[in-house]
């Protein structure tokens, strides 16, 4: 793809290396390197700071006004649900849209109003999601702050993400193998629900999977919906109140008693270990969709 | 990281979507239109018809979600508008809707943002630019695989996560540094924001370099120009609408960014422009009335949308800007 560069390159790099130049070779590596030092350092101190809180009864027990017995079950559930909900509003009609988008959508103004739309979408701070589902979930269909509200508030934040990587996904079937299918008879819906959609399947997870491991640290549009910060109860249906990992994190950050900054940090690395989880499970499909070989 | 076009119903529509297309890809062109076979056989079936009316509904989900915060912010605006006069709210000097002497002119909320995002910016841009180059001209192959994602999980921590280390790791430990820096300021929260911007700035920078032809720095070698003069004379002035791209796409996630400022710059509104003391921006404003009890249909309540508002129209015109100067990177005529 990018043949000519890499020759330059190569060229470039057997030529003498001068003093000047390799030093700024060093700079800009000590640029790209010193935040992630910074970053990396930020988190140690974090999981020390946190060590002491981290044992499963942290996992397991409500919040209390005592932080030494304060824990994140609620917030974990509640997060819990929260992605499982999101992701089934958000995969079929982000899947949906990318199907029209890729499969049936003729260059038209629609189109084209559709596909600029989706990028302005992108760029929405998410906080004016928050003001969105205020209003129309939470108040005019009554909603109300339920879990509910929040996965429909964050489905749409996540729409943009999905229908981008399900398209990515399309597009990466040959339509040889649509031909194939036509060939046979097949038609239209046949052809995506037999062929297309199973084959792109992996691709449309690894890209849910990406955009709910950015999800699941979303705080402000859950707080402006109205997510409780102090909960003590366990959600039972999806139209009960609930509470987040990362707004629990917010309302310990907020005190001022150091004994909740504790659990902040605790709550913190909790946070990050479930967002690396889905990193980790969307680079292992990934892995697996570029092994196997289709045709 | 990016799709070749193999698709034959991927066509020059797609050059126009913002966010997802890299120059790389825009560089091969769009293979002419293949007949697409299922015209051949134009579904009369109504099951057809029906997944196509059910698939387009899907796709106008992103344009009812668009007119709906439109809708929402400029309806509640409204009556906050209908009470307060434009003119106090962009001329009056002091933002104080929760106290008995209300005053709603907007400029020190604007003051914070604008602090806490420049702030941002001087921390992200140098370091950012750095490592694009760095990672698009000088990187061996290796490194560049390894960093540029790991550059990328910058971008993916929790903001919350970012607020926190701002709180109690950034601030206290400037503390000892900056005299007279209150525990909640805009410095501490701005240099971690620039931290969160940073791989905006750094990916996509990196694209609109790595995007600048060959035979450009091939003419330049051939003129006798050595690599550093190369890079600082002919790639990144080429490269300079991309990088402007980028930088404006990073401004505007800091205007929009809220948990960082809500948790670590204070709540108090305050035209000023010095780092060091507490204020307040348009986002944290937004989460410090969230958390309070405000009864829907007041005006306190209303404050929020009109704030929002403001907030929607500064991060769509710069991403309109930085949308329109992609555009122009990528249809640069680089062929």
């Amino acid at each position: 793809m990018s043949l000519p560069i890499s020759r330059t390159r190569d060229l470039a790099i057997r030529r003498a290396e001068s003093a000047p130049q390799r030093a700024f070779a060093a700079i800009g590596l000590v640029a790209l390197v010193l935040p992630l030092l910074l970053l990396l350092f930020l988190f140690g101190s974090s999981l020390v700071d946190a060590w002491p809180r981290l044992d499963w009864s942290f996992l397991t027990s409500f919040p209390s006004r005592k932080p030494e017995s304060a824990g994140i079950l609620p917030a974990l559930v509640g997060t819990t649900c929260l992605m499982g909900l999101t992701a089934v509003i958000a995969i079929p009609v982000g899947l949906g849209a990318a199907l029209y988008l890729e499969e049936y959508a003729r260059p038209s103004r629609l189109t084209a109003l559709i596909e600029l739309n989706i990028g302005t979408l992108a760029g929405v701070p998410s906080i004016l999601y928050g003001l969105l589902g205020l209003e129309v979930f939470a108040r005019v269909l009554g909603m109300g702050r339920s879990l509910l509200a929040g996965a429909c508030t964050l489905a749409l934040l996540l729409l943009p993400m999905v229908i981008m990587a399900s398209r990515e996904a399309l597009r990466t079937v040959p339509p040889s193998l649509r031909e194939a299918s036509y060939a046979l008879g097949a038609d239209k819906w046949r052809t995506l629900r037999g062929v297309v959609l199973p084959m792109c399947l992996p691709g449309v997870l690894t890209g849910v999977i990406l955009s709910l491991a950015r999800a699941i640290g979303e705080t402000a549009p859950l707080i402006t919906i109205g997510a409780l910060t102090y909960v003590a109860f366990l959600p039972d249906s999806v139209h009960s109140e609930f509470t987040a990992l990362p707004i629990q994190i917010f309302n310990w950050v907020s005190r001022p008693q150091a004994g909740f900054h504790v659990n902040a940090a605790a709550g913190i690395i909790v946070l990050v270990a479930l967002m690396l989880l889905l990193n980790g499970v969307a680079i292992w499909l990934r892995a697996r969709l570029q092994r196997r070989i289709y045709w | 990281m990016t799709s070749s076009r193999r698709h034959p119903d991927a066509t020059g529509a797609d050059a126009a979507a913002p966010g997802g297309d890299s120059p790389r890809a825009a560089r091969s062109s769009p293979p002419p239109r293949a007949a697409d076979p299922a015209d051949l056989l134009r579904p009369r079936a109504r099951s057809e018809r029906l997944v196509r009316i059910f698939l387009l509904a899907c796709a106008l989900v992103s344009i009812v979600t668009t007119l709906g915060i439109v809708g929402v912010l400029v309806r509640e605006s409204a009556g906050f508008f209908a009470e307060v006069s434009l003119a106090d709210f962009f001329g009056d000097g002091q933002w104080t809707p929760l106290f008995d002497d209300k005053h709603f002119g907007i400029a020190p909320l604007l003051a914070g943002t604008l602090l806490t995002t420049v702030i941002a910016v001087l921390v992200a841009l140098p370091f950012g630019l750095l490592a694009a180059i760095y990672v698009a001209e000088f990187a061996p192959e290796r490194v560049r695989r390894v960093l540029k994602p790991a550059l990328e999980v910058l971008a993916g921590i929790p903001t919350v996560v970012y607020g926190y280390f701002a709180l109690l790791y950034v601030t206290p430990a400037l503390q000892h540094v900056v005299p007279k820096l209150a525990g909640f300021n805009a410095l501490g929260p701005g240099i971690v924001m620039g931290v969160m911007i940073l791989p905006v700035i750094a990916s996509l920078s990196e694209d609109a370099i790595y995007a600048v032809p060959a035979s450009l720095r091939e003419a330049s070698y051939a003129l006798g120009a050595g690599r550093l003069r190369t890079v600082f004379r002919v790639v990144v002035p080429s490269a300079f609408s991309g990088i402007a791209a980028s930088v404006i796409l990073g401004v505007s996630r800091a205007i929009g960014e809220t948990m960082i400022v809500a948790i670590a710059a204070g709540q108090q509104p305050r035209w000023t422009l010095d780092p060091r003391v507490p204020i307040e921006t348009m986002t944290a404003y937004i989460v410090q009335i969230s958390l309070g009890d405000t009864p829907t249909g007041t005006l306190e309540y209303r404050t929020i949308f009109a704030v929002g508002l403001c907030l929607f129209l500064v991060t769509l015109l710069l991403n309109a800007v930085a949308h329109r100067l992609r555009r122009r990177m990528l249809q640069g005529g680089w062929t």
